[in-house]
């Protein structure tokens, strides 16, 4: 993808699919990486499953018999020198402790790094897709922080679905804002 | 046209599952999940990529072949998936531009 941010959306809603209440999306800089996870406690896969993920040619879907979320992600990574890992728990070993870990290492100053791209774009597009769902959104680099947890908006708005209009473009203005406000992001 | 015609004009099978399978137009591209996107069944897809996922996004499009371009390569592994998968890889040591060039004027 031409941008990371996509594959980040693509990758996420997976863990929707997967019946998560919270999905937790962090991006960390680091001098020259870029360390992606993106963290749910949906249903988790078995071991059996897991191995195969990475395999272009499994997919949960139905609809085609290939599947290019995870691959994707693992061969931009890849490209760049970094390094790919997944994690899963499934629900039917542990009826509590389950679900998904994806971490992605970029080397952002390698010249195939994908550019990071309109994230905001993607957080909010995951929020209005899935108002019954969170999101915990984290981008760190050096000393600065943006975050966003949709269950702390949620306390606020108490019954105002985060899908309505002025929520969400709430949502967009104060991520954007926050960039704006961060120095070194 | 057929994609086992191509032999005739310098480039060279890797793996061909399926040799009389027509062809139709073309398109050229490295970044997978553009292509993904952008090419059309039946085309020849020219690209310098030669890993797994190029076979998938193979199946998934449709293509009629991938051409390889720049002498590029394929692991074993990755062509056995190709041939289980019924999909054509061609090689060539011109670059994708130098290969569109021929392709073009065989009227495709």
């Amino acid at each position: 993808m031409k941008e990371l941010s996509l594959n980040i959306l693509d990758v996420a809603e997976n863990s929707v699919k997967a019946k998560a209440s919270l999905t937790e999306i962090s991006l960390t800089e680091c001098n020259d990486t870029l360390t992606l996870v993106i963290k749910d406690n949906g249903c988790g896969m078995t071991q059996e499953i897991l191995m195969g993920v990475t395999d272009p040619f499994y997919t949960t879907r139905t609809t085609r018999k290939v599947g290019l979320g995870i691959p994707l992600l693992k061969m931009s990574a890849e490209m760049t020198g970094g390094s790919f890992k997944i994690e899963s728990v499934s629900i039917t070993d542990d009826a509590v402790n389950h679900g998904t870990t994806v971490t992605a290492v970029f080397n952002k100053k390698h010249i195939d790094f994908t550019p990071l791209g309109d994230i905001v774009s993607t957080v909010v597009t995951l929020i209005q897709g899935h108002p019954d769902c969170d999101f915990l959104y984290k981008h760190t680099a050096n000393d600065n922080e943006i975050s966003l947890d949709t269950r702390e908006l949620r306390e606020v708005l108490e019954d105002v679905p985060l899908d309505s209009y002025e929520v969400i473009k709430w949502i967009e203005g104060n991520l954007k804002e926050q960039y704006l406000q961060s120095e070194s992001i | 046209m057929t994609v086992a015609s191509l032999l005739d004009y310098g480039f060279k099978s890797i793996v061909m599952p399926d040799p009389n399978r027509k062809i139709d137009g073309v398109y050229i591209g490295d970044l997978l999940s553009w292509v993904m996107s952008s090419a059309q069944c039946d085309n020849v897809w020219l690209t310098i990529m030669s890993n797994i996922n190029v076979i998938a996004v193979a199946s998934l499009v449709d293509v009629s072949c991938v051409i390889l371009t720049e002498g590029v390569d394929l692991d074993a592994d990755v062509l056995e998936q190709a041939d289980l998968k019924g999909i054509n890889v061609l090689t060539t040591d011109k670059t994708s531009y130098e290969s569109a060039k021929v392709l073009a004027e065989l009227g495709l």
